[in-house]
């Protein structure tokens, strides 16, 4: 491997190049005034800005919700595919692909169709109560269904990337006869060796939850990337501020989520 | 040792058949009810709409092709003719360039290295929206940090324009390439690379007659991702280009808010459903093949 070195670092050199040059040059932008030298002032007015804790914790709580429930749905039925339920496997597989071919913007003009439904049509039944529940903007709910939809095509990848190189079947038997049950069968054998698949399902469900804005913003909720952009219609300094540290924020979210799932990764099979 | 042994042997025998089959297709019902909630209504809903027109006078809706085909004259064609041509050239750069890259991290065997570019790809493949417009913008927008100190006003380079989409399009879908590929890149094994060599192969014939018909399956199915997230791009090209890329997602959006007309909502979910048709065509195209892919990464 040793001669493929030079073409390696070339490689990684161009990539480092072409990814980091816009992060510095916008923290360039964001202190280095035309004019006006080095200032921190776009930094310290975000902090000062109203709604910016608000957005941010709205956000975090639909990214764990959108996580928990892709992760409750789809982990029993991809396992439950490897166990012999596989004449669904093109079913599930067809249904995780379809969110693919309908872009957010199309998919949020049906949601937005449907929602309407709800003072048009059924008004005077129970459903409406559940119609306005799920739109509370303290906590709106319709955003964690249409994430978890968003989220299903790269969840299904993922875990089915993972459960390529585990043997559901055999570890369940031998879990099984010696003596555990299924519930523990799944935890205690088949999950341990989806560590890897799990955390990066969980890592890209987040992302796309904190970045999301098409859904958020055309239904008119305020979570953080919504937020963003309404505060930063104003000035281009601050703007580009507040995309460095959503950035930031977004990175150490993850970071903070790769330690918490332990440094151990499933280790390859030579 | 031997008393333990033949009672193990013996348990077992008979009940796995009947136990495999309780958690079949209870463990994936969940799943279809909510997906039949969360997307079928939203899905329903705007077929019904593309089809349907509701005449201002008497409040009365009829079933019409009418919205469809305003949907395919005009400005409304032009933006989704620039749409694919956009999505098409963009996901053919991110495939070529992503390759290389997750091979290079995948078979360099440092986990440091490993970790550091996937976490940094799944943070960048979802870096899209109005943050990355606006980083692009303070880079090599007419203001940028990099177009101010290299001078390229003077070299005719605009980010307003198709390629400036191109380039910041990319940003966000080398890292979803890499993503994509990197399990399959895993799949490789090295007894491959090294049966090849022994029989003489170079690097080029190894490539060109072990890995990349094994990987070919992925790689497209990396090209769709691509190709849809581009497609399905909004935030990133509405922040940056406003008007002057013409953008399905930005008809949609416009037609949506009535900042063009009132009443387009239902060319929007005309417009919508043009864009599924394009996707699912591609994915028409992605299925059968990616069966293929896990008879050799199994």
């Amino acid at each position: 491997m040793a001669r493929l070195n030079l073409s390696r670092w070339v490689v990684l050199g161009l990539a480092a190049l072409y990814f980091l040059v816009p992060l510095a040059a916008s923290v360039v932008f964001t202190v280095d005034v035309p004019g006006r030298g080095i200032t921190f002032d776009a930094y310290t007015q975000i902090f000062s800005t109203g709604g910016f804790v608000a957005s941010l914790l709205l956000s975090l709580g639909l990214a764990a919700a959108t996580i928990a429930i892709v992760l409750l749905l789809m982990v029993p039925a991809m396992v439950a595919l490897r166990l012999g339920a596989s004449r669904l496997r093109p079913v599930v597989e067809v249904i995780c692909s379809l969110p693919l071919v309908v872009p957010p913007i199309a998919f949020v003009a049906g949601i937005g169709t449907v929602l309407k439904w709800g003072p048009e049509h059924l008004s005077r039944t129970p459903l409406f109560q559940t119609f306005v529940a799920i739109q509370n903007p303290d906590f709106p709910f319709v955003l964690v269904m249409a994430y978890v939809v968003m989220a299903l095509p790269f969840v299904y990848r993922t875990l089915d990337a993972g459960l390529r190189s585990v043997d559901v079947p055999t570890l369940v038997e031998a879990a099984r006869s010696c003596g555990a049950g299924w519930p523990q069968a799944l935890a205690q054998a088949v999950l341990p060796n989806l560590r890897g698949a799990l955390l990066n399902a969980a890592f890209l469900t987040l992302a796309l939850v904190l970045g999301e804005f098409t859904v958020a913003q055309l239904l008119g909720f305020q979570p953080f990337a919504v937020w963003i952009v309404n505060v930063s219609g104003s000035q281009a300094q601050l703007s580009v501020a507040v995309s460095v540290l959503s950035l930031l924020v977004t990175w150490v979210l993850l970071l903070a989520l790769a330690g918490a799932g332990g440094r151990t990764r499933t280790a390859s099979r030579g | 040792m031997t008393a333990t042994l033949t009672r193990a042997d013996v348990a077992p025998v008979a009940s796995p058949k009947r136990r495999r089959r309780a958690p079949g297709w209870l463990a994936v019902l969940p799943l279809l009810v909510f997906v039949a909630i969360a997307f079928g209504l939203p899905a329903i809903a705007m077929l019904n709409g593309a089809f349907t027109v509701k005449d201002p006078a008497t409040g009365a809706t009829s079933y019409t092709t009418e919205n469809l085909t305003n949907s395919l004259q005009g400005a409304y064609l032009t933006a989704l003719l620039g749409s694919v041509k956009l999505s098409a050239v963009s996901a053919g750069l991110g495939a070529l360039f992503g390759l290389p890259l997750a091979h290079v991290v995948v078979s360099s065997g440092s986990r440091a290295l490993r970790e550091t570019v996937l976490t940094a790809s799944g943070v960048l493949a979802n870096f899209g929206g109005v943050p990355l417009a606006f980083a692009f913008v303070a880079t090599l927008g007419n203001a940028g940090v990099l177009t101010r100190h290299l001078g390229l006003s003077a070299t005719g380079w605009d980010l307003y324009s198709f390629w400036g989409l191109v380039l910041v399009y990319l940003y966000f879908l080398i890292p979803l390439m890499v993503l994509t590929i990197a399990p399959a890149l895993d799949g490789l094994r090295a007894q491959w690379r090294e049966a090849a060599q022994n029989n003489g192969a170079t690097a080029v014939q190894y490539w060109r007659h072990v890995a990349l018909p094994v990987l070919l399956p992925s790689l497209l199915g990396g090209l769709v991702l691509l190709f849809g997230s581009a497609f399905a791009a909004y935030a990133t090209a509405a922040a940056m280009v406003g008007s002057s890329v013409p953008l399905v997602t930005l008809q949609i959006a416009d037609a949506i808010s009535g900042n063009v007309l009132v009443g387009q909502e239902n060319v929007a979910l005309a417009l919508s459903l043009d864009m599924v048709l394009v996707a699912g065509l591609v994915m028409a195209v992605y299925l059968p093949l990616q069966r293929r892919s896990a008879r050799w990464l199994a």
